[in-house]
């Protein structure tokens, strides 16, 4: 019993010790930002590797998404005949909800989980130890850039994933099952507010994607430099991620749409 | 006044966990001098390395380089020093994902504002010392263990340090390798007028080029001098490792139980595999 005591103990001292770690490692990242100023093209760079690599699972996984939420939305609003409003029940869950949330989630299983491996192997194989006997901090060489990568690929790539859905949507409310084109578009128009919808979903996607990239980050430099610590490590990351993206949401969605 | 001794440590105490590490050792590294930092695996050799550059803190004592007390700079003042220190890593730890004439170059473009031609030139002049000119556009995975050490060796010298720290140069190396290694280690310090300090426990290769042998063993130096002073010392222990004897004052056996009770009342393993 006293073991067991013991070992809880222990655990829970150790979550809160990685998770004073991890808080240190953000804060000296926001501090390096600015070093990125004259060197902007090492984020260019990282924008690329996490973001415009990521388009084509964005792009594909947005147009089913969209697809299938126009086909479920048809079948329940068919019911009472306001199959008409088909586009706002699309464009509000996507803008929302699905474009940030799904984005968020298949970025972190697309790209953090490549840059905890990354950051994983070039501590185990000592490329940051030897950066920082050169002089190099690697907190700004490495991790600063790909922290911004995160922050404005995010975005970016929930906004793309939102359009696509819509079109996806689209494709099945007037191709498939003959939803009038005009009430589609002009309710959506009408329904979609910029400050209330599309401004709180931007700021959904920037919240996660500052989380996950913070968490792919440290989870890489953290590791234990062995294959399988940076294979355990990449888990983490999808993992915490995807809990961490959800718990977010809840309280997000709690504080922009509560009163509504 | 400059100091004739480029680093010193004193009273250096350090604990990973439980296990003492270095129990109050005191090294002095003459400026211009190659020294062997000498012991049997796992006597922390690879730890006092970047205990001098600061990558680890000492539970006590004192390390000084160049006359600053490498504990107490701050982190500014901490990366000005390693600008003036190289250090060459075991596997060479170069930078996957850049070709060898950029992982060469890496420091120059991080800390000067040279011209890309000046920098063309210097990376060149690096890569001939270490006999690599023609490799520069090789990447690390079409390196040779050798290879790769040799580049590091250039990139280490890129910024024409005032010291460079070898992590196990020799381990791993074929003859012709271990040679050319050996070689260059003794040429750059005397023809840059670097200090050298060569962690190894391949003890004729070190033997031949150190001024001076540090021999640590237990968190403690048990020995120290030129190599003629090593060969003639009593200590049995030196004896022991300078001829590689198996049993000695090192024991062949890791302390471990009785064995006739160990083998009658011992409990047997679990089949673990895990791979």
């Amino acid at each position: 019993m006293l073991n067991l005591l013991q070992e809880m103990g222990k655990r829970g001292l150790g979550v809160f010790e990685r998770l004073g770690r991890g808080c240190i490692l953000f804060y000296n990242i926001i501090m390096g930002l600015h070093t990125l100023i004259p060197r902007f093209g090492l984020v260019v760079y990282q924008v690329y590797s996490v973001g415009v690599l990521s388009l084509i699972i964005i792009v594909v996984s947005g147009l089913f998404v969209g697809m299938v939420l126009g086909l479920q939305g048809y079948n329940t609003l068919v019911d009472f005949g306001a199959e008409e409003s088909l586009g706002i029940v699309v464009a509000l869950a996507l803008v929302r909800e699905l474009g940030p949330v799904v984005t968020a989630l298949l970025f972190a299983g697309r790209a953090g989980s490549a840059l905890t491996a990354e950051i994983g192997l070039m501590k185990a194989t000592e490329q940051l130890s030897a950066m920082e006997m050169m002089a190099i901090d690697p907190i700004r060489r490495v991790m600063a850039p790909r922290f911004l990568a995160g922050f404005i690929a995010m975005p970016l790539l929930a906004a793309i994933f939102s359009a696509v859905g819509v079109i996806g949507g689209y494709f099945v409310a007037v191709g498939l099952v003959g939803v009038d084109e005009g009430a589609f578009w002009s309710q959506m128009q009408d329904a979609v507010d910029l400050y209330d919808d599309i401004y709180n979903g931007v700021i959904k996607s920037v919240v996660f994607g500052v989380v996950v990239t913070w968490i792919a980050i440290f989870e890489g430099s953290d590791a234990i430099p062995t294959s399988e610590g940076v294979s355990r490590a990449t888990t983490r990351t999808v993992v915490h991620s995807a809990l961490a993206v959800l718990g977010l949401d809840f309280v997000l969605t709690a504080l922009m749409f509560g009163e509504i | 006044m400059t100091d004739d001794i480029l680093v010193k440590t004193r009273d250096l105490c350090f604990k990973r966990g439980e296990r003492v590490i270095f129990d109050g050792v005191d090294i002095d590294i003459r400026r211009g001098s190659v020294t062997g930092i000498m012991g049997p695996s796992g006597t922390g050799k690879t730890t006092l390395l970047r205990l001098i550059g600061g990558q680890l803190f000492p539970d006590q004592g004192t390390v000084h380089v160049d006359g600053e007390n490498v504990h107490e700079l701050n982190h500014g003042q901490l990366y000005q020093l390693r600008q003036r220190m190289g250090m060459l890593f075991q596997n060479g730890a170069l930078l996957t994902d850049l070709n060898v004439y950029d992982n060469v170059a890496f420091p120059l473009r991080e800390h000067t504002n040279l011209s890309e031609s000046l920098i063309h030139k210097l990376v060149l002049m690096k890569l001939e010392a270490v006999g690599l000119r023609g490799a520069r556009d090789l990447m690390p995975t079409e390196l040779s263990g050798g290879m790769a050490r040799r580049v590091a060796l250039a990139r280490a010298i890129a910024l024409d340090p005032m010291m460079i720290m070898y992590d196990e140069p020799f381990t791993g190396q074929d003859p012709i390798s271990m040679g050319v290694l050996v070689r260059l280690i003794r040429l750059l310090n005397d023809a840059l007028g670097l200090t050298s300090i060569i962690v190894s426990h391949d003890i004729q290769e070190t033997l031949s080029i150190a001024d001076e042998i540090y021999l640590l063993s237990g968190g403690k130096v048990v020995a120290r001098g030129s190599t003629d002073e090593l060969n003639a010392s009593k200590s049995e222990w030196a004896q022991q490792f300078l001829k590689g004897q198996p049993d000695g004052p090192v024991p062949f056996h890791y302390s471990a139980v009785d064995y006739a009770d160990d083998l009658l009342n011992g409990h047997p393993g679990r089949a673990q595999s895990r791979v």
